[in-house]
């Protein structure tokens, strides 16, 4: 059945593991926005939550690097990093291995993309659910774009995934909900982190949240790294979620740079 | 420079709880089966976080190596901060992506 929610947010580690330090004010602010995703996300009453995020080598290296990839395991493990550091308990979280294998059969009609059944969840995906499904009973395929080094698809493939995912989704029985997470400008792991281009990423979810396509297509590589780092390349997960949701338009509910998380911090839903 | 295999060795020391038990008890025997150049062994040995930036670690990984030694957050990001200053920019990899 068509998809029933579809909604953004950000993952970044130092959101659960550098809580502590961040300014109470903010952070309760940012979070009380991810408690309004969770409900609302929840009154979707999903059978399934399709995440797309950008991990960081926690599964896929260098020696075989697939652009896309989806998860087709009975459950997952996750977050792979020290639960302290974290700040998040390790747990296994159930999959939805013939959804997921009805997803990428679909999505191949389309879109050539590898599938996983073993997948250990990093902060990527960890720290969304840990705020949307904090009892982890709602079954979960996860989904991946490389977004961490060149060479990376490009945004107008990442454009042709997110419609084919949707089309798969709309396809399975299943009431699906979707969400995308990455960060838009940042510098993650680097002496720059805690930068963030709040120019770069309030005019990037203008154009996310009014689904302009040309406009979130524009970008260049080059033109990201410079102006929103190396972690502005997670754009595609956006704009795979703006895909997914073509002709429609959003709402931003949250956007705040908070420094000690290392990124501008970012809740969103989109129409479906 | 082999950065391929400095990267490989901390993504399987991150993914991989076994590789990580027999690097704590006896890391040599693990970085026998990498190949790896002198300047990188002794950079992971010591470890020389800021040097390993340098040399182009994705610092997804590094920052998870340097956790592992027990780096607080500020800490690390400093380490990376003094190794630019001491050995000059990164090298290869991400951080050197405009300059190849």
């Amino acid at each position: 059945m068509p998809l029933v929610f579809a909604g953004v947010c950000s993952h970044a580690p130092g959101i659960t593991g550098r809580a502590h330090l961040a300014d109470p004010a903010i952070r309760d602010e940012f979070y009380s926005h991810y408690h309004r995703l969770r409900g609302a996300l929840e009154a979707a009453k999903p059978d399934a939550l399709v995440v797309v995020g950008a991990e960081h080598f926690a599964n896929f290296f260098f020696d075989n690097m697939p652009a896309y990839c989806i998860g087709m395991a009975d459950f997952y493990e996750g977050p792979i990093e020290d639960e302290e550091w974290l700040g998040i308990q390790r747990r296994r979280i159930p999959g939805a291995p013939d959804l997921s294998k009805r997803l990428i059969a679909r999505v191949m009609d389309d879109c050539d993309v590898a599938y996983a059944q073993e997948w250990k969840f990093d902060h990527g995906i960890s720290v969304p659910l840990h705020f949307l499904t904090p009892r982890y009973d709602l079954p979960v395929v996860p989904v991946n774009i490389n977004c961490q080094e060149p060479p990376l698809t490009p945004l107008h493939r990442a454009w042709a995934f997110g419609r084919a995912l949707r089309k798969a989704c709309d396809a399975a029985p299943e009431r699906i909900a979707l969400i995308g997470t990455g960060g838009i400008s940042h510098w993650p792991c680097t002496p720059d982190s805690g930068t963030v281009n709040e120019t770069f990423d309030r005019d990037f979810l203008d154009k996310f949240v009014n689904n302009r396509k040309d406009d979130l297509l524009a970008y260049t590589d080059e033109e990201v790294y410079r102006e929103a780092g190396h972690g502005g390349f997670e754009i595609r997960t956006f704009i795979a979620i703006a895909a997914a949701t073509e002709g429609a338009t959003g709402e931003l509910w949250f956007y705040a740079p908070i420094p000690i998380f290392a990124v501008g911090c970012t809740v969103a839903t989109m129409s479906v | 420079m082999s950065l391929y295999y400095v990267q490989k060795l901390m993504y399987q020391l991150n993914r991989d709880p076994r590789v990580r038990e027999r690097f704590e008890a006896d890391p040599e025997r693990v970085l026998e089966e990498y190949e790896l150049t002198d300047e990188e062994l002794e950079a992971i040995r010591k470890p020389d976080i800021g040097l390993l930036f340098v040399l182009g670690v994705n610092g997804q990984l590094l920052m998870h190596y340097a956790a592992m030694h027990r780096y607080p957050w500020a800490d690390y990001i400093q380490a990376m901060r003094d190794g630019v200053e001491e050995h000059g920019k990164v090298r290869e990899g991400l951080y050197a992506m405009l300059e190849e």
